[in-house]
């Protein structure tokens, strides 16, 4: 089976121990977290993990039933990037003379469609949303006028299919 | 509704007592049945023990002689009983002594919770005397744990640990509560847990599953059983003899499934795994259906899995869902509790009989006799065998005693001779391997078990590693029958290295103490038996003491245990010799 990108989702209560949990599965298998995103989620009191791997299908599936199966956690999945919808977000931090310097930035910051988000006599901040590729792109075409500061996110995701967790959660009150 | 939620709330409070979080601690404890708890003192638990001290009518404490004891203890406990098990220790290092117990829980699937005392909320992080973080520690080998900070959260926390511990598929809970939660005060009242909302204990059953598997069962030509522990967790023997009967099915035993039904039973064939029986190993490569129930495909059951029962279908029931496909790709799971499922199955199941499938079990049977059994129990030459002593406990025992065994050789033994007529009766550390079980299990064993005989079969070398235990059989008088099976060596790792490091004795050989004086220092009746002419009535007066009692058997130095399966290597190549 052939290596690949997942995004693993997870459904679980707010715990302070559980991202030491989870982590402790991927290290156990030696399989590296491409990157990690913690947000609340669509559902009152429920945070949401966004985890990307490269691996085999066979390891996601393993790795997302050892994920369910810790208490906290309510419903785990993973996707393909076929099957979701995904962005990253980056900063970046320039030298405000390239802005009147360099013409090729206006015209990278244009190209690339990403925002200013703040001016100083310093430096000014670009924001750029997008794939993984595409902030990639952003960060060649600017670094060799020298980038002062880079940070990306973790990669969000939602899927095209539907995650019914509300309707587990709402099956377990009837019970 | 909310009205009523406001109500339920008022009436809880009216009905609650206002007391210490130490006390609180203990009320859980007997709201959840338990009387009986192992463990070990120290400063940041001692809140609690002051309570222990008080209540000592209702709960029994006992003072194992390292923490590691109390986590064994319970697990013996547990697993006679089918209650949990629960161990008690300080934090920092009676935190840490915890660990290798809990990790042989979680490995084994065995119900137990254990509770550490922890530096006060304020001092958390800084390096306080003895704190460590013990819930990160214990994070990976726990089915769950908590660290409780307000006295407030005990009674919650303590009826989600037991709940969480025993149901689905059991396994350790660590509850982790800081000194100023034991101090404080709490309007307290209990309510057990019966469901958290973010875990589902056993799947829901689908019938579809039990059809399918219904229908290889009754297609069947060889079908094949192989059943583990999940049968005597889910309380399923009578339904897994029901099925073997009915449908006529040979049926192999894990380690950990040992016990589970009859020895004698004629459809049981054995011991499948490394060491297990010849035919149960080879004949799963030539059955055309194999039934796994309440087993998860250890290594040291599978061999090396690209050849393993790759002609065969296969059918999984199983509990955890991650188990399944997790080793051994299956046509079939049948999710859930094994005794349900079972049941459900039973009825769809045709009567059937496989006399000829039947006859190559004992013809495999046959050529394991001649080749390595006979020679292990009724063995010719000079030095006793570690068979013909478990042959000597059957026979004095008549099949009825709770055999604990510790890890290596011995326990390869005990889990091949002995023979058992109930459940439950066959304690040892399957998955972990955890030398220095046996002794503080057998403790365990024997209370949860105080009308039945447990005897604990230990080598030389884990029995010096957990050896302190004795002061508790001492101490309370516990008629533990202990028979250390001394060849002078570790000798599965000497067999190791004579058959695979080209005997290279690196750190096998050992110069021991006097086991019998050691014994006889903790008063406790004791014997050594060196010749073969000794052992039958050294074996009876064991067994008919009513007192603790140690034997000592001086053993062959350098026997192997075979059948073995060389590790990578295909269960059909397994070695008779």
């Amino acid at each position: 089976m052939e290596n690949q990108w997942y995004t693993i989702s997870v459904y679980s209560e707010n715990n302070v121990g559980l991202l030491n949990r989870i982590s402790g599965i991927f290290l156990k298998r030696h399989i590296n977290i491409e990157s990690l995103n913690v947000s609340k989620s669509e559902i009152e009191n429920v945070s949401k993990f966004t985890i990307v791997i490269f691996s085999t299908e066979d390891w996601a599936r393993k790795i997302v039933n050892q994920i369910e199966k810790q208490i906290e956690v309510i419903k785990a999945y993973y996707h393909t990037d076929d099957e979701t919808i995904y962005q990253e977000s980056a900063l970046f931090k320039i030298a405000s003379h390239l802005l009147f310097d360099e013409r090729q930035i206006q015209n990278i910051i244009k190209e690339s469609n990403s925002q200013i988000v703040t001016v100083s006599r310093d430096f000014f901040v670009l924001a750029k949303t997008g794939r993984r590729h595409e902030i990639d792109e952003m960060h060649d075409a600017l670094e060799p006028y020298g980038i002062m500061q880079f940070v990306r996110s973790g990669r969000i995701a939602v899927s095209k299919a539907a995650m019914p967790i509300t309707n587990i959660l709402a099956e377990f009150q009837n019970q | 509704m909310e009205t009523l939620k406001a109500q339920k709330k008022e009436n809880k409070k009216s009905a609650s007592i206002r007391i210490t979080g130490a006390e609180a601690i203990i009320h859980c404890l007997l709201a959840e049945g338990v009387d009986l708890i192992y463990g070990y003192p120290g400063g940041a638990i001692m809140p609690v023990y002051d309570e222990l001290y008080k209540f000592q009518d209702k709960l029994t404490h006992i003072l194992t002689r390292h923490e590691q004891g109390a986590t064994h203890a319970a697990q013996g406990y547990a697993r006679v009983s089918g209650k949990v098990g629960v161990a008690m220790a300080t934090s920092g290092p009676g935190a840490t002594n915890l660990v290798t117990g809990i990790a042989d829980a979680q490995i084994d699937s065995t119900p137990m919770v254990c509770i550490t005392g922890q530096v006060a909320r304020h001092l958390l992080g800084s390096d306080a005397f003895q704190e460590t973080d013990i819930v990160g520690i214990s994070t990976p080998v726990t089915k769950w744990n908590y660290q409780i900070t307000r006295a407030e959260e005990i009674p919650e926390i303590m009826a989600k640990a037991f709940y969480i511990a025993k149901s689905g598929r059991p396994g350790p809970v660590l509850v982790d509560i800081t000194k100023n939660a034991q101090f404080d005060e709490l309007d307290f009242v209990y309510e057990k847990c019966t469901g958290v909302r973010s875990y589902k204990p056993a799947p829901d059953i689908e019938v579809s599953a039990i059809e399918k598997a219904a229908e290889l069962i009754n297609n069947a030509k060889k079908p094949y059983i192989v059943f583990g522990q999940g049968v005597i967790l889910g309380e399923a023997e009578e339904q897994l003899k029901a099925l073997v009967e009915k449908a006529g099915i040979p049926a192999a035993w894990t380690i950990l499934g040992l016990s589970a039904m009859d020895t004698d039973h004629p459809l049981n064939v054995g011991m499948v795994g490394m060491h297990g029986n010849y035919g149960p190993n080879v004949l799963t490569n030539e059955c055309d259906l194999l039934i796994a129930i309440g087993m998860r495909f250890d290594d040291r059951v599978t061999g090396n899995l690209e050849t393993y029962a790759k002609q065969a279908k296969i059918i999984h029931f199983e509990i955890d869902p991650a188990e399944v496909n997790k080793n051994v790709k299956v046509d079939v799971a049948v999710l859930g509790n094994a005794k349900q499922t079972l049941e459900l199955l039973l009825p769809l199941v045709n009567k059937n009989e496989h006399k000829e499938w039947l006859g190559e079990f004992e013809k495999k049977r046959q050529i394991e006799f001649d080749t390595v059994i006979q020679k292990d129990i009724h063995p010719t030459k000079p030095g006793l065998t570690m068979g013909e002593v478990m042959e000597q406990i059957n026979v004095a025992s008549g099949h009825k005693a709770v055999i604990v065994s510790d890890v290596g050789q011995h326990q390869m033994m005990a889990c091949r001779y002995a023979k058992f007529k109930q459940s439950k009766s066959n304690i040892t550390s399957g998955g972990l391997g955890t030398m220095g079980f046996a002794l503080p299990a057998a403790i365990g064993a024997k209370m949860g078990a105080m009308d039945r005989e447990v005897v604990a079969i230990i080598g030389d070398g884990g029995y010096q590693m957990t050896i302190q235990e004795l002061g508790v059989i001492f101490q309370h008088n516990l008629p533990v029958k202990i028979v250390v099976l001394n060849n002078d060596h570790l000798g599965m790792v000497r067999q190791w290295q004579e058959l695979f490091f080209e005997r290279r004795y690196a750190s096998t050989v050992m110069t021991n103490p006097d086991f019998v004086k050691i014994a006889e220092g903790y008063h406790i009746k004791s014997r050594r038996v060196v010749e073969r002419s000794e052992l039958k009535d050294a074996v009876e007066e064991m067994m008919a003491s009513k007192d603790p009692y140690f034997l000592e058997v001086r053993v062959e130095k350098e026997d192997n245990v075979f059948p073995m399966v060389p590790t990578g290597a295909s269960i059909s190549d397994i070695r008779l010799k």
